[in-house]
């Protein structure tokens, strides 16, 4: 039940400086994404001119033509979707391990459970590479796969042990009370509840994987994933408006399944119920 | 009643547990945990000075020239400088968009500015750089605004100033200090947005009930209740800029940072354990910092 | 149809037999063994901690006693999960499935035992009917209020036909009003049914209007247990008084300087007399004088506190219609009490 809020008296209502600065913070957090978008257009291609001196849509063709993007596209998308899937089944096993039991040594587990994503990407990716270098193994799609996985696996884990956490305990008792073997609690209600938070976290883990640079750069090899390629693009000086392409295709790839992953697991969604 | 199952509940229990939690957990444990002592193992090897190969033997000669060597000094207080400006700039302006978003806005207004920090936050990482990359440029949009606004003589007077300026917004210390501030200014927000919501509106109406002006209520009650999300967000901020080799490395001055140190040292000059030695330096920065901030009392609230 | 306790020759309906549970130090339930008929309608009562919810949880299946014999029907089910006991349970909070249409939630049980889709419905319509829910049956449970939701709760409970039914303080999330109609339908439904009825209760006017029989638990033990009639009127210990109908206890000091004999002992405030100035008390009523320290008004009868001695503080009740009202009595007045000895129940140490 949402109601529109009563008009508050005016001691409880923002300051115009907290309404600036707020709106202002937001304009901040979003102009320069607009910004890559119009360099897509632009007819200059040397420098960073603005405003840009015309605006074509001739380096869309261009980027489309080129294979080496194409081929990166594809090796991001195939080690997203590997890392995530691998993400969804270890997280959601630990989400389900750790959401209520409490036991001795559960805090050091949990914090291992956050490690991941809690210290700097270079961490992860240096030490990976340590790993790999010591046991020998080569670097390569598996590698990068491995390297997602951990941190994605993160991301996962709190969305579905926090919806976990929400679910009252009544609901599996009351379903084991009418019969239900542990399966079919399973597939009948604890399923039904976590199914938004999960498809919101493998969402969230595959936006995070499709863009992930700092770990990958140890971990790729000579693979180069879109992230590699736009990097290492960056120190390029031709065709700077290609990158601004791929860019754009970056966002609107990720923009997706973040969007979806907020609409699964806004508040209101959930004020059924308890 | 068919099929009378005889069980245990803790025994069952128990064995759930443990068929539940140890993929993860070995997952974590041997790749991840693994590497991270293998790595920290690396930072206690040393390099043969003749052969450049690691000498597999215990030795404090790495970490004697991490922290020996002036050069080496520079960077690591260089990039503390970095985190704790960035940190702070980064709290001052998260905290009218978290206060207005947890406190003010309407429910609808609320959804608009929850989408509108995360969407930024999860934008892509390299994309945002470069976007900055182009607006920081010497032809760039900044520059533009600045002259369009007659503000040219300011900037220039900004970047004529030693040390953070240099010959264009994209090229100095002030611009990756903007990058920094922007890239992690969500991460700000989100925590601080949440520890503000959790204050009931009924406290505020007490305390100005009790005669507290809006100043003083701000000063007394938000903030002490909102100092565990500050400290959760500045967390990110400051263990984010500690470990980022991107970003200075695409937009900045020539000084080095920790992490570009330790990607050039593992990859170019093959060092792995100075970059092991190196990248050991953000988790002692981090654990002093929360020590810091548990000794203030910051989580004293949760 | 009130029954004075468990008839020899039939099998009891539950049995727990020297049940004991703990959680790390702290003991929830102590060694209880407790004996319900079938068809018995039977109340747990107790304060929160007293090892009520405890004892319902164990009969359930949802925790299992570190000790001591659970029996359904004659049969061990001390090891015997939840899903495989003839029990259902209605939940404090209902436990209703959000996800799924009351019509659903009230065949879940067919459901997880395999009943075909089609007589699923038929079933799940006509318990429906049963709780006088037959055209909700396609809403979601939040779009019930909550005393509709209790009867779903029920419905589903009872669509697995139970031996026995386990209430887990069913009435405590309803106000007053709606509280007392279900308290009506609950004891009709179960009149109906024939269903062991087994609920947990802090509220003892609702232990005493429901149950056939009360089992009164304090600190992991059961207290005393009996029909209504004689946990209100002879309570054996002081907590049982004061918990059930909450009677004045007289500790034995303070009863050997009032009556004159060294044993503690209850006497409930309305059975206490409030003499007149100068009125005699009756004769053999024990007698007492003492200065009234509060009155408060509740309605139909007022309550007072008297003050007989340093320690010793009775509650008086006056009913207001009986002309027994409390005009020109005031905090501060000196009054005499008196009462017939037989009222005064001898309490155990």
């Amino acid at each position: 039940m949402r109601s529109e809020q009563p008009r508050r008296p005016s001691w409880e209502r923002p300051s115009l400086f907290t309404r600036v600065m707020a709106a202002v913070g937001l304009v901040f957090l979003h102009a320069p994404v607009w910004v890559i978008a119009l360099y897509a257009f632009t007819t200059e291609d040397r420098t960073y001119q603005f405003p840009p001196p015309g605006l074509t849509l001739h380096w869309f063709d261009v980027a489309f033509a080129r294979d080496d993007i194409w081929e990166s596209m594809r090796l991001s998308l195939l080690v997203a979707s590997a890392a995530t899937l691998l993400a969804i089944i270890l997280g959601t096993l630990a989400a389900f391990a750790l959401a209520r039991r409490t036991f001795t040594g559960k805090e050091s587990i949990t914090l291992l459970f956050v490690l991941p994503i809690a210290l700097p990407g270079i961490l992860t990716g240096l030490a990976l590479l340590a790993g790999m270098r010591t046991i020998g193994l080569e670097p390569g799609f598996w590698t990068i796969v491995a390297g997602h996985a951990t941190f994605c696996l993160v991301i996962v884990y709190n969305n579905v042990v926090a919806r976990l956490r929400r679910i009252p305990p009544s609901w599996v008792e009351a379903s084991m009370d009418l019969g239900a073997r542990g399966h079919q609690t399973f597939r009948y209600v604890l399923l039904p509840q976590i199914a938004t938070a999960l498809l919101a976290g493998g969402m969230l883990a595959f936006a995070l994987s499709f863009d992930e640079i700092i770990v990958t750069l140890f971990t790729a090899g000579h693979e180069r994933t879109l992230p590699i390629w736009f990097y290492s693009e960056l120190f390029r000086p031709r065709e700077r408006p290609v990158t601004n392409v791929v860019a754009v295709v970056v966002i609107l790839v990720t923009l997706v399944p973040i969007l979806l992953a907020y609409y699964l697991t806004r508040p209101d969604e959930q004020s059924q119920g308890t | 009643m068919a099929g009378r199952a005889e069980f245990s509940l803790q025994g069952r229990q128990a064995f759930y547990f443990a068929l539940l939690l140890a993929p993860p957990l070995l997952w974590l444990g041997i790749v991840y945990l693994g590497s991270l002592l293998t790595l920290l193992l690396q930072s206690f090897y040393a390099i043969d000075e003749f052969t450049a190969r690691i000498v597999p033997e215990f030795t404090l000669a790495t970490y004697r020239q991490l922290l020996t060597q002036p050069a080496h000094i520079d960077i690591i207080v260089r990039t503390l400088l970095m985190a704790v400006a960035v940190t702070l700039t980064a709290a001052v302006i998260a905290f009218p968009v978290a206060l207005y978003m947890a406190r003010y806005a309407g429910p609808r207004t609320k959804a608009l500015f929850y989408v509108g920090v995360m969407l930024p936050m999860w934008t892509s990482y390299l994309v945002k750089v470069y976007a900055w990359r182009l607006i920081l440029a010497k032809q760039g949009i900044a520059s533009w605004g600045f002259e369009h606004l007659g503000l040219m003589a300011a900037l220039d007077q900004a970047l004529a100033v030693p040390v953070v300026g240099g010959p264009s917004l994209a090229s100095s210390y002030i611009g990756m200090f903007i990058v920094f501030v922007y890239m992690w200014l969500p991460f700000m927000i989100l925590p601080l947005a949440a520890a503000l919501e959790r204050v009931p509106a009924s406290l505020l109406q007490a305390s100005a009930d009790l005669g507290a002006r809006p100043a003083q209520t701000f000063r007394n009650v938000v903030l002490p209740l909102a100092l565990p999300g500050l400290a959760a967000g500045s967390i990110f901020t400051f263990s984010l800029t500690l470990g980022d080799y991107i970003i200075p490395s695409v937009v900045g001055a020539p000084g080095y940072f920790i992490g570009m140190m330790v990607y050039q040292q593992q990859g170019t000059a093959g060092n792995l354990p100075l970059a092991a030695a190196f990248s050991v330096v953000p988790i002692v920065l981090i654990g002093l910092y929360l020590m810091l901030a548990r000794r203030l009392g910051a989580f004293d609230a949760l | 149809m009130l029954r004075a306790g468990p008839t020899v020759d039939m099998t009891p309906a539950i049995e727990l037999r020297a049940t004991h549970r703990a959680f790390g130090s702290v003991v929830a339930l102590d060694s209880v063994s407790l004996t319900i008929a079938p068809g018995e309608f039977f109340a747990l009562l107790g304060p929160s901690g007293s090892g009520k919810t405890t004892c319902l949880r164990l009969i359930a299946g949802f925790d299992q006693p570190d000790s001591g014999t659970i029996l359904l029907d004659g049969e061990d089910v001390t090891n015997t999960p939840p899903f495989a006991r003839n029990v259902n349970t209605v939940f404090q909070d209902y436990a209703l499935f959000p996800h799924m249409t009351v019509a659903e939630n009230v065949a879940y049980g067919l459901r997880v035992r395999g009943i075909a889709r089609a007589e699923r419905a038929r079933q799940a319509g006509d318990m429906l009917d049963l709780v006088r829910l037959g055209e909700f049956g396609a809403r979601r449970p939040h779009q019930l209020s909550g005393g509709q939701r209790q009867r779903v709760a029920l419905a589903r409970a009872l669509i697995n036909r139970p031996q026995v039914l386990l209430l887990d303080e069913p009435l405590g999330a309803l106000d007053l009003k709606l509280r007392e109609e279900m308290q009506v339908e609950l004891k009709g439904l179960q009149q109906r049914l024939g269903i062991t009825f087994v609920f947990v209760t802090h509220d003892q006017g609702e232990a005493l209007s429901m149950a056939d029989r009360v089992a009164v638990f304090s600190q992991g033990r059961i207290e005393q247990l009996d029909t209504p009639r004689v946990l209100y009127n002879r309570p054996q210990t002081a907590f049982v008084a004061s918990f059930v109908g909450s009677a004045n206890v007289v500790g034995r000091e303070a009863a050997q300087i009032l009556t004159g004999r060294d044993r503690a002992f209850a006497i409930r405030p309305e059975l206490i007399d409030l003499l007149a100035a100068g009125e005699p008390a009756a004769d053999g009523y024990v007698q007492c004088a003492g200065e009234i320290v509060d009155v408060l008004y509740h309605g139909a009868s007022s309550r007072l506190r008297v003050k007989v001695d340093e320690r010793t503080t009775l509650a008086v009740a006056r009913s207001e219609s009986a002309g027994g009202g409390v005009q020109g009595l005031t905090t501060g007045a000196h009054v005499r009490l008196a009462w017939r000895p037989d009222h005064a129940v001898p309490l155990q140490d």
